[in-house]
């Protein structure tokens, strides 16, 4: 790297030569300016790093100690007993399960419109437009929008209210993964099955859809990795449990427990939400990096 | 015979084709629809206070749920000090990550650092929140806030943003931790952008002499101009949307104050607080069109980002 600069840097000088005194100035200088600024892009990077680390390492240390069985046996206890949080992963699961559920065949049949018959009128540019804004939508707003759509008119918060919040965070992330993987599709395997005499409907669903199989689950799996983690959304739909209940109740969920019981001052509830953390952080990176690397297999195979 | 009952199968087949070409397209306005909805329910839901209240919201500084007075000025300001500073502090460090992966980073290496540099995105944000809340707001309030408050705090002009108490929690620490968790957008926005400079561009610049820095300082920035503000204004966007990061550690006061490690709030703090307690139209309203504010200058802000990139796109295209 540096002979190439010095390569450079002489390459440079024959035309200055008459001032040999003020370009070797120069030169100095501006390999100093870039030395400067190469070593600043580095010290960003361990910057980023560092914090990556050190949340990473802050969580194993709370987190670890408060790991045990009781953890997924037992329901969150009132302040002062032994208690788990047996009650608030089940609700995480199932709200997750019931929002990727609700979300994703909206999501996939949006995200075909655009890739499939999006190329002229207005509304596939309009809905890419809008899709990318929701995609960064504070998800907040989409708590408020379901609590005045949903739980206002049923008259209670509930587990369903929470799956219908998560479901319209699932959706941008699907369109966006499954309009840009069917695009990779090659248009001959397309032409190949309309010259047999495919309809539409069975070319898209058969044969495209199939082949961009892989990097639609991984968009699944990003989006599933997105809302187990949010807690925004779900403030006001499934709001908070401290027993058992059924999808139609409030309903306990990893974050929100973790959320109220960081924010009181007992001891013990701060143990039970570092390991709830440490649970949700690594379930939430385990499906990153899986998604991403089934990502990385498919462009590699084309 | 037979020739009918492929004229029925064509027909039943082009009838399917039509069906399923109304059902995606349904779908995708639907997605469409959602965001008009979402703009519909919360005017509604905030119109008894907006005719209450009227311009006046926006400009005052009560928040009285006692005596029903109301007003977005301190969670307004908040959301945008806390977000500025995310910027001034993300930005920098993004632009630095992304030219370390692009001009830098050994090959074998820039595979996993890109990655891990996007886990710090997929960290959620609860998680951030009891870290700044019990890690990092007690370390930086007893060794960092003294220091700045004793030897800044009667700087002039800008000495009144470094008084108060050194609480650790504040507006300052909640930028700062939008600020990382922007980084991962922001740097990989950049660096997607970085990596649509033609070669051929960058090379004539090392050939004339250039060096790294000079190349990206006059060849790859203003190539890349309109992306790569689109990448920040998208950083802002999520920077003022985020919720519990900051919830734990604005610190939840709803006065006024200038001081940057003074405790403040923000929309989605004060809506996450005080929303699931809210009763009285005015109150529930009052927190509503706080959303409805947050909503719409994020719209505009992430509609400025993507118009931005999508301008970068077409040039892109232009120059090839």
């Amino acid at each position: 790297m540096t002979t190439n600069n010095v390569a450079r840097t002489d390459k440079a000088s024959k035309p200055m030569a008459s001032q040999p005194h003020r370009s070797r100035a120069i030169y100095a200088r501006r390999r100093l300016v870039n030395k400067f600024n190469m070593f600043g892009a580095t010290l960003a990077m361990a910057f980023g790093l560092f914090w990556l680390l050190w949340i990473l390492w802050t969580l194993l240390h709370y987190g670890l100690s408060g790991l045990s069985m009781d953890v997924f046996t037992k329901i969150t206890p009132p302040p002062g007993s032994a208690g788990g949080l047996a009650n608030a992963i089940a609700g995480s699961l199932q709200m997750t399960f019931f929002g990727t559920l609700i979300g994703t065949p909206v999501g996939i049949l949006a995200g075909i419109y655009l890739a499939e018959f999006g190329d002229r009128g207005w509304l596939a540019p309009a809905t890419r437009f809008i899709n990318d804004i929701l995609l960064s939508a504070p998800s907040i707003v989409i708590g408020l929008f379901i609590y005045e759509v949903y739980v206002i008119s049923v008259g209670h918060f509930s587990g369903w209210a929470g799956s219908l919040a998560l479901a319209l965070l699932v959706i941008p992330v699907v369109v966006r993964t499954t309009e840009n993987m069917l695009r990779l599709v090659p248009g001959s395997l397309r032409e190949a099955a309309f010259a047999l005499g495919a309809p539409q409907w069975k070319v898209t669903l058969l044969v495209t859809l199939r082949a961009a199989k892989s990097g639609v689950i991984t968009g699944i799996l990003l989006a599933v990795a997105r809302i187990s983690g949010e807690t925004a959304p779900l403030l006001f739909t499934a709001l908070n449990n401290q027993f058992w209940s059924n999808m139609n109740q409030p309903m306990a969920n990893l974050p929100i427990v973790i959320f109220q019981f960081a924010m009181s001052p007992y001891e013990d509830w701060h143990h039970l939400a570092w390991a709830g953390s440490i649970l949700i952080t690594f379930s939430v990176l385990t499906l990153n990096i899986v998604a991403r690397w089934l990502g990385s297999q498919k462009s590699q195979s084309h | 015979m037979e020739n009918t009952q492929n004229a029925a199968h064509l027909k039943r087949q082009m009838m399917l084709d039509a069906l399923f070409r109304l059902l995606t397209r349904s779908f995708a306005f639907l997605v469409l629809a959602l965001l008009l909805g979402i703009l519909l329910s919360l005017l509604i839901g905030a119109l008894p206070t907006i005719k209450h209240f009227g311009w006046g919201f926006l400009t005052s500084s009560d928040w009285d749920p006692v005596s029903e007075k109301f007003g977005a000025l301190v969670p307004i300001f908040g959301t945008l000090v806390t977000s500025v500073i995310a910027l001034l502090i993300g930005v920098p460090i993004s632009f630095g990550i992304a030219l370390f992966l692009t001009e830098l980073c050994p090959p074998m290496l820039k595979r996993p650092l890109g990655i891990a540099v996007e886990l710090l995105a997929g960290i959620p944000s609860i998680i951030y929140g009891m870290w700044g809340l019990f890690v990092f707001a007690p370390l930086f309030g007893e060794y960092v806030q003294p220091w700045v408050l004793e030897n800044m705090g009667d700087l002039p002009l800008v000495g009144f943003l470094f008084q108060g108490a050194p609480m650790g929690i504040g507006m300052f620490t909640a930028g700062l931790i939008l600020a990382i968790m922007v980084i991962p957008f922001i740097s990989s926005v950049m660096r997607d952008v970085f990596e649509v400079v033609p070669p051929m561009l960058k090379e004539s610049a090392y050939g004339l002499g250039g060096t790294t820095w000079e190349v990206v300082r006059h060849v790859v920035l203003p190539f890349t101009k309109t992306g790569v503000v689109g990448g920040i204004m998208l950083g802002l966007g999520r920077a003022l949307g985020e919720t519990m990061a900051v919830t734990f550690v604005i610190g939840n006061s709803s006065n006024f104050s200038t001081g940057l490690f003074d405790a403040g709030n923000s929309i989605a703090s004060t809506l996450a607080n005080e929303f699931a307690e809210a009763n009285g139209e005015l109150y529930l309203g009052s927190l509503i069109e706080l959303g409805l504010i947050l909503f719409f200058i994020t719209f505009v802000v992430l509609a400025c980002s993507k118009l931005l990139l999508l301008r970068l796109k077409k040039q892109e295209g232009r120059a090839s």
